[in-house]
């Protein structure tokens, strides 16, 4: 069925192309390209797995793959929130690593041309520029498009544990 | 490697070749110890000729010169059947060669060329050939004339004993065209099951005009064939655009024929048909296959116990289940069947290992192997071999003594390991036994007083206990070191390596008549028998292999050292070590006193100590599976599971557990 969804997912390719799923995360609006989703989960209970970094919940059961997941909120060092029914896993597909990020509600799938989409601001210095990868504009709102790459990888964990540091 | 463009070929160059090495060695083996090789000689002259065609097609000159010249000293033993062979010499050569493509295979598998030079060992075959051939005196010389006179008048020769000598004539349809390709294609079927004598007309791949004289006279083939002439006749009758096939037995067996040699036939005939059955598959798919069977062991699971059904009266529902569960079971033990592997081929890796020793150590040592057949899950036996040639080669150095000291204790000269497998439950046994000079406790007492390992007062160790001192890193009582074994490192090698597939290691002395070293290892990995113990609210699973006992804690068995902050308990008349389970995974339990939980008494490398939990929760049959790749190794976990209503569990890692706390 894996195969399937990524055959399908090569003759998609032209479509899915320009379209993000929007999600939550307490006011902001952030966006993902929609080629990483593999697909969107209700809340269920996570296993919790020692010695693992905080933002990291644990690893559930997704039709027989065990898959880890991550609590976006507490990647992106935010207040986290208690699990309620909006509560969603999105499951993405990152160079074959399968992770549900834990977001407090999905909103939409959205078209975002490339001529509306700009790159970071370099002034701030905050912590969560480092997973963004640009800045759509979508009317009179403002999305922030997530790199996925960076969202899962180490070293950027010990990079960013340095920026907080010093 | 733009080269080799084709990497499948290459890959499947390299399997094929890696098999037919390893049959190879186990027939040249074989052949030192009958000293002879009789019937054999037919297939290693397959084996010699296939990897030198397929080198040849890939290009590796190096691995087709090599084989060339085996192939020659094989063909002249074949054809000749020179007596006075040096099989000794000859499995040297042999064993040599097969070193060298098991090299240049490897460098090829690592993306080298290959560049080793070929010359030396060809320059060796050669000479061993040359001398064969002078040395030779044939017992049998009208079998050697009549073998010169056959020469001349069959394009080629065979030895036809045990074979049916076959005369067809084959008329293809009329207007069919081609017909010499078509003979072609017969003689190519026919390779496959027969040796082609001769065949008229001759020229049929040169000579289009030959298709004229099929037409008129049909076309003759003479050959032998191990085959029955009904089989014959279906292998032909296959042929496209056949009209008519005459086929005769030219001169049917003699009836005299000694009755082994038939045997030996029925058996070649019988094999073959065996080895046509069989295919190959992919580990992969095996381990995907044995994914889904365990999530449909799940799924039925949450099906059949599903909370919804509770207080509904469904009779039939529950006799569909039952059927749907003894199919599910029956899947079950044949997935798993499919992937189990006789142990047989790794004993006889252990022929060459004793080989070499033998030859190195100048000692006389023989190899029995017992219940080779014994299945064991194909991912335990990639983790078997090393610790068994570390067994092999302390047996065969430390263990057996050299040939003049075994004289004098009224031993045999020859020495003996066993190497025996057998089942017994759930599990496999292994056992590898000397009948050398046997462990002495006193020194390796004395070496483990020096060491410092000694935990205990001398005189309440167990003898096992003492043996099992030379697990430890760094043991070892012999003085002087050989190429084999007396560095200190091997034994806790082998021990590590065998508690990563879930068995453990005893040891058994006599003083002066032998060891053996029992490994007791699980059938399979992929579904283990695990206990499940309540933490908080995390059910965790501890595997059944490492469990000794679990039990309710009085309060005054429990013994708190407040200095190091550790608790204890003393269960009959040891004291074991408390690992909470909630401190050591980090997780909230109600259950804090150690009377009110349960302990859950583990051993591991014969160490005990005792897992804390809230309650035990059962014992089921769970499927392992690795944690996922993004999440890095986890201190005493080893993977975790699926459970019956879909959640995920923990599986503890007793040893690791233990070596971190």
């Amino acid at each position: 069925m894996a195969e399937m969804r990524e055959g399908e997912e090569e003759m998609e390719e032209d479509t899915q192309k320009g379209k993000y799923l929007t999600f939550l995360l307490d006011k902001e609006v952030y966006a993902i390209e929609i080629k990483y989703v593999t697909e969107i989960i209700g809340f269920q209970p996570i296993t919790e797995v020692p010695e693992l970094p905080d933002y990291i919940k644990g690893i559930i059961n997704l039709r027989g793959k065990i898959i880890p997941v991550m609590d976006v909120r507490l990647r992106f060092k935010k207040q986290p929130a208690e699990y309620n029914d909006r509560t969603c896993i999105i499951v993405i597909d990152v160079q074959n690593i399968s992770v549900g990020l834990i977001v407090d509600n999905v909103s939409e799938v959205l078209s975002i041309s490339d001529d509306s989409i700009v790159p970071p601001p370099e002034i701030s210095r905050g912590t969560e520029n480092r997973y963004i990868k640009a800045i759509g504009k979508v009317e009179n709102d403002v999305k922030l498009i997530l790199d996925c790459n960076k969202l899962l990888s180490d070293k950027d964990v010990e990079n960013l544990d340095h920026v907080n540091v010093s | 490697m733009s080269k080799y463009e084709n990497e499948t070929l290459l890959e499947l160059f390299i399997f094929e070749t890696l098999e037919l090495i390893t049959q190879l060695e186990n027939i040249a083996l074989e052949s030192e110890y009958g000293n002879a090789i009789g019937e054999k000689i037919n297939e290693i002259f397959r084996i010699v000729h296939t990897i030198k065609s397929s080198a040849s097609m890939m290009n590796f000159d190096n691995i087709a010169s090599l084989s060339h010249s085996l192939e020659d000293v094989f063909y002249y033993i074949r054809e000749n059947e020179p007596k006075n062979v040096n099989y000794s010499v000859l499995t040297d050569i042999v064993l040599r060669g097969a070193d060298f493509i098991k090299n240049a295979i490897n460098q090829f598998q690592a993306g080298h060329e290959s560049i080793q030079d070929v010359s030396v060992i060809v320059r060796e075959i050669n000479e061993f050939l040359a001398l064969l051939k002078n040395n030779d005196t044939p017992i049998y010389p009208q079998s050697g004339n009549a073998f010169s006179l056959n020469n001349e008048g069959l394009s080629k020769t065979y030895d036809d004993s045990g074979k049916n000598r076959f005369k067809a004539l084959i008329f293809f349809e009329d207007g069919c065209e081609m017909e010499n390709i078509r003979a072609f294609n017969v003689l190519h079927s026919l390779e496959k099951t027969a040796e082609i004598i001769g065949y008229s007309p001759k020229d049929i791949v040169e000579n289009p005009k030959s298709a004229e004289v099929i037409r008129k006279n049909g076309f003759k083939v003479e050959f032998f064939s191990e085959l029955a002439i009904d089989d014959v006749k279906t292998v032909l009758s296959e042929v496209i655009f056949l009209k008519e096939l005459k086929l005769e037995l030219v001169d049917p067996p003699s009836t005299d024929r000694n009755p082994a040699g038939d045997n030996n036939n029925d058996q070649e005939s019988s094999r073959s048909t065996v080895k046509q059955s069989m295919i190959s598959v992919s580990v992969s798919k095996l381990d995907k296959l044995m994914d889904l069977v365990g999530e449909l062991v799940i799924s039925q699971a949450m099906v059949i116990q599903n909370p919804e059904l509770e207080g509904l009266n469904l009779d039939s529902f529950y006799k569909a289940s039952n059927q749907l569960q003894k199919l599910t079971n029956e899947l079950q033990d044949t997935v798993m069947s499919m992937r189990m592997v006789p142990l047989s081929a790794t004993f006889r890796k252990m022929q060459r290992v004793v080989r070499d020793m033998e030859k190195k150590l100048n000692k006389k040592i023989k190899l029995e192997i017992i219940g080779g057949e014994t299945e064991v899950d194909k991912n335990i036996i990639e983790h078997l071999s090393d610790p068994l040639i570390h067994l092999i080669r302390n047996a065969a150095d430390h263990g057996i003594e050299p040939v003049e000291e075994r004289a004098g204790k009224g031993k045999p000269a020859t020495g003996k390991i066993t190497l025996e497998a057998r089942n017994e439950g759930g599990d496999v046994w292994i056992f590898v036994k000397d009948d050398g000079r046997g462990m002495d406790k006193k020194s390796i007492l004395q070496k483990a007083k020096q060491k410092g390992l000694i935990k205990k007062p001398e005189n309440e160790l167990t003898e096992r206990e003492i043996f099992s001192f030379i697990f430890m890193p760094g043991f070892s009582t012999k003085e002087e070191i050989t190429e084999f074994s007396g560095r200190g490192v091997g034994m806790d090698v082998v021990i590590k390596n065998i508690e990563k597939i879930g068995g453990n290691v005893q040891i058994d002395s006599i003083y002066g008549i032998g060891t053996t070293v029992s490994i007791k290892i699980p059938l399979t990995l992929a579904i283990i028998d695990g206990m499940k113990v309540r933490v908080g609210k995390s059910v965790y699973v501890i595997p059944i292999t490492s469990i000794k006992e679990s039990s309710k804690v009085q309060e005054s068995a429990i013994i708190r050292d407040e200095a190091n902050n550790s608790e204890m308990v003393m269960l009959r008349d040891t004291c074991c070590q408390v690992i909470r389970l909630h401190d050591f995974f980090k997780v909230k339990s109600d259950t804090v006193n150690l009377t009110e939980g349960v302990i859950v008494v583990v051993e591991s490398e014969g160490r005990l100590a005792c897992l804390f939990a809230d309650e035990l929760m059962g014992v089921q049959q769970v499927v392992v599976k690795a944690l996922p790749g993004f999440i890095k190794k986890v201190q005493g976990i080893s993977g975790c599971t699926v459970m019956g209503n879909g959640s995920v569990s923990l599986i503890i890692d007793v040893p690791g557990m233990m070596n971190t706390s």
